[in-house]
């Protein structure tokens, strides 16, 4: 059978009319868009095409604004770092607990170099609280790092309303949008949203591809200096094929908008009650009225995400966990952590990401593949006895915990 | 996904005594909130003989912990309770044909598990003190605590000190930054490497800073005592190395033991190459004997 990919949150399948688009630029079309010369000058032109595709699905007043680097992680350093060089006298950061390591882990480094670094915390829904948020604005703030969803629960983050704040304030306002691009209807030039991170592969164009949107005006310090590509801003020969790839998959993607936010987002609705309907002890995470269209983050409870996952892997069937055990860190994920979920659930956790190339079909075959496979784990689990978590205190399973 | 041993998959998709075992006279309850692992051992254990008749686990964790888990139930089953605490997480993962470095603490809850069951069944009472740490060294799967711990009890003060006091560091070296805050975070800033000895101003002018070239039997000779300081190390994880064969650069030696075909052997090849290389003072590649073969 068929296997069934729903791990679009991770990576997708590149769209073949991006891979159609892109072989040229492997083959005859292989000039340094820099040169003087036809061989580059055909390719600087599908340069400025493919940057207008950006432009346009991002809403953005100007291509000049579109700053193509190397992937999402790249774009996130470059807008933080970018920030504290340009106003070195701040020396705060505001962002939260639960945003990607690509900002994390920075964070974590630049604390180390003495920067200030405020992570704003989330209730159970993974929501952030705009008070505390408000209280934290002031004049030794750099820049605010707020993700626009959350790639483990798709929970959406009000960051036009976050970067209006940050704007009054005088304050940088950078939103990691590498999940929310080409998911939900985005318009920059209508917002106070001064840099936006984007990955291609989130949204079927190839990996190692990703942009740094920068509104006009806003000061700007290169991570990469050197040539003059992208006007100075991120210099290094322009990863041609892959902007191309690009800027289809952007087109695609303002194409499909709809379709996500009504196709796929009912498959995912079908799966999530399919699943809950025929498994107890199980629950969806996140903020279930503010979410993406495409993520379901379900909890079960009692057993672990790996073995879920093996086990889902054997019957074809493609997702992830949001547990530790799988990334090869020891801790329960830092999301499910923040959003308070009980360790027993944190580790049951398993996201299933949709897209437009998932069928109703599939959605049914999943639907009818998880149940025994929670049952199984769960005969296995110290914590689950029959039909249900062991509830007599006498066999009650209390580990000596390390 | 990991890369699991055919071993570990078989465990894992068709789990060897698993569910409660109601004759149970020992029962060991393990786990750590950090990993998400708990287990529960249950043994049945004959009161004339002190030999497991029957062990049984229930199981929350990942693949490898439920492996791990049935994996031991096996090893134990038929042991006297004296053989089976002589069980050691090495030999767990070694009946699995090995675990990924990031997964070896799932045998060693095992071996908590069943500590804690012949405690039980004893009538005594286990405590167990064992904590754990982020992964640091993926090489040799070392984390954070047992560096720290390490750093304390010798007062270890530089990179290389903990590297040859845990291992740590020995192979790759990509976690070396990790290592260096550890030692931040316990000795609270970081001292630099002992600086090299001098050259003695009494050094003849114009004598060579290039090391004299080695005869044939001089540099074998070294080959040989670098490999053999390097072995008690390899011993410890229940593995050895011995010199075949050099064919000029290329040095082939046999890993056996643990060593062999275990998730680590290439990283323990590079290691060995990154001594060799330093004692020799040349460029040289270290091979597996098997690659004698297709030379
Ligand atoms: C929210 C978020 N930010 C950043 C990244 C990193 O993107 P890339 O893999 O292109 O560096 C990801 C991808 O996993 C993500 O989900």
């Amino acid at each position: 059978m068929k296997p069934i990919y729903m791990d679009n949150n991770a990576t997708t399948a590149c769209d073949p009319a991006v891979v159609e688009a892109m072989l040229p630029f492997f083959t005859e079309q292989f000039g340094n868009a820099s040169s003087i010369h036809s061989f580059g000058a055909q390719v600087g032109k599908a340069l400025k095409e493919a940057r207008g595709k950006v432009q346009a699905l991002l809403g953005a007043a100007h291509d000049s604004e579109i700053v193509f680097t190397s992937c999402g992680t790249e774009s996130d350093a470059t807008a933080i770092l970018s920030a504290l060089k340009a106003y070195p006298e701040r020396r705060t950061v505001i962002t939260t607990v639960v945003e990607h390591p690509a900002i994390l882990t920075l964070c974590d480094y630049l604390e180390k170099e003495d920067y200030i670094v405020h992570r704003l915390r989330v209730d159970k829904k993974g929501r952030v609280d705009l008070d505390e948020y408000k209280s934290l604005l002031n004049d030794r703030v750099a820049i605010v790092s707020i993700m626009w969803a959350n790639n483990e629960t798709g929970t959406l983050f009000p960051v036009e309303e976050m970067a209006e704040m940050a704007h009054e304030k005088g304050i940088l306002f950078h939103t990691d949008a590498v999940q929310a691009v080409g998911k939900v209807p985005i318009d920059l030039k209508n917002t106070k949203i001064d840099l936006l991170s984007l990955s291609g592969h989130k949204l079927h164009a190839p990996k190692g591809i990703g942009v740094l949107y920068v509104r006009r005006n806003t000061r700007f310090r290169p991570l990469l200096r050197g040539g003059h590509q992208e006007r100075g801003r991120r210099a290094g020969t322009e990863n041609s094929a892959s902007i191309v790839g690009l800027g289809v998959a952007c087109d695609l993607a303002a194409q499909h908008m709809d379709a996500e936010n009504t196709v796929v987002k009912k498959l995912r609705d079908r799966l999530e009650r399919g699943i809950l309907a025929k498994v107890k002890n199980a629950f969806v995470n996140g903020d279930l009225h503010y979410r993406l269209p495409n993520t379901a983050s379900i909890a079960f409870e009692y057993v672990e995400g790996e073995g879920i996952l093996l086990l889902l892997n054997k019957e074809g069937i493609a997702a992830s966990s949001g547990s530790a055990c799988t990334s090869g860190s020891l801790e329960p994920s830092h999301v499910m952590r923040a959003m308070g979920i009980p360790y027993t659930a944190a580790h049951g956790t398993i996201r299933f990401s949709l897209s437009r190339y998932n069928t109703e079909e599939e959605v049914d075959r999943v639907i009818a593949a998880v149940p025994p496979i929670i049952a199984q784990l769960r005969k296995l689990s110290p914590y689950w006895s029959g039909e249900g978590p062991v509830t007599n205190l006498e066999q009650a399973f209390q580990p000596e915990y390390a | 996904m990991w890369d699991y041993s055919e071993k570990v998959r078989e465990h894992f998709f068709n789990p060897k005594n698993s569910g409660p075992l109601d004759e149970a006279n020992g029962i060991g309850d393990v786990g750590s909130i950090k990993c998400g692992d708990a287990l529960r051992l249950m043994l049945k254990v004959n009161p004339e003989s002190e030999v497991i008749e029957d062990a049984h686990f229930q199981t929350f964790g990942c693949g490898s912990a439920i492996a791990s888990s049935s994996a031991l139930t096996e090893i134990i089953k038929g042991k006297t309770l004296d053989e089976a605490l002589k069980v050691s997480n090495q030999d767990i993962a070694d009946y699995l044909d090995g675990l990924p470095p990031e997964k070896m603490h799932c045998s060693v809850m095992g071996r908590e598990a069943l500590q804690a069951a012949v405690a039980n069944y004893r009538g005594e009472v286990w405590t167990d003190d064992h904590e754990e740490g982020d992964l640091v060294c993926k090489c040799f799967a070392i984390d954070a605590v047992m560096i720290e711990d390490t750093i304390r009890a010798n007062g270890l003060k530089t990179r290389e000190e903990v590297t040859n006091y845990t291992k740590a560091g020995g192979g790759c070296s990509a976690c070396h930054e990790k290592i260096e805050d550890v030692l931040i975070a316990v000795n609270g800033r970081l001292y630099s490497s002992e600086p090299k000895p001098k050259k003695s101003p009494l050094a003849v002018p114009g004598e060579s800073p290039v090391k004299p070239k080695l005869t044939n039997y001089q540099r074998i000779r070294k080959i040989e005592d670098t490999l053999e300081a390097l072995r008690p190390m390899l011993q410890r994880d229940h593995g050895d190395v011995t010199l075949v064969e050099v064919d000029g650069k290329k040095i082939y030696v046999a890993l056996t033991g643990a060593c062999q075909g275990c998730s680590m052997e290439s990283a323990t090849l590079g290691g060995i190459q990154a001594k060799l290389v330093e004692a020799l003072g040349e460029l040289v590649q270290v091979l597996p004997v098997a690659a004698l073969a297709h030379a």
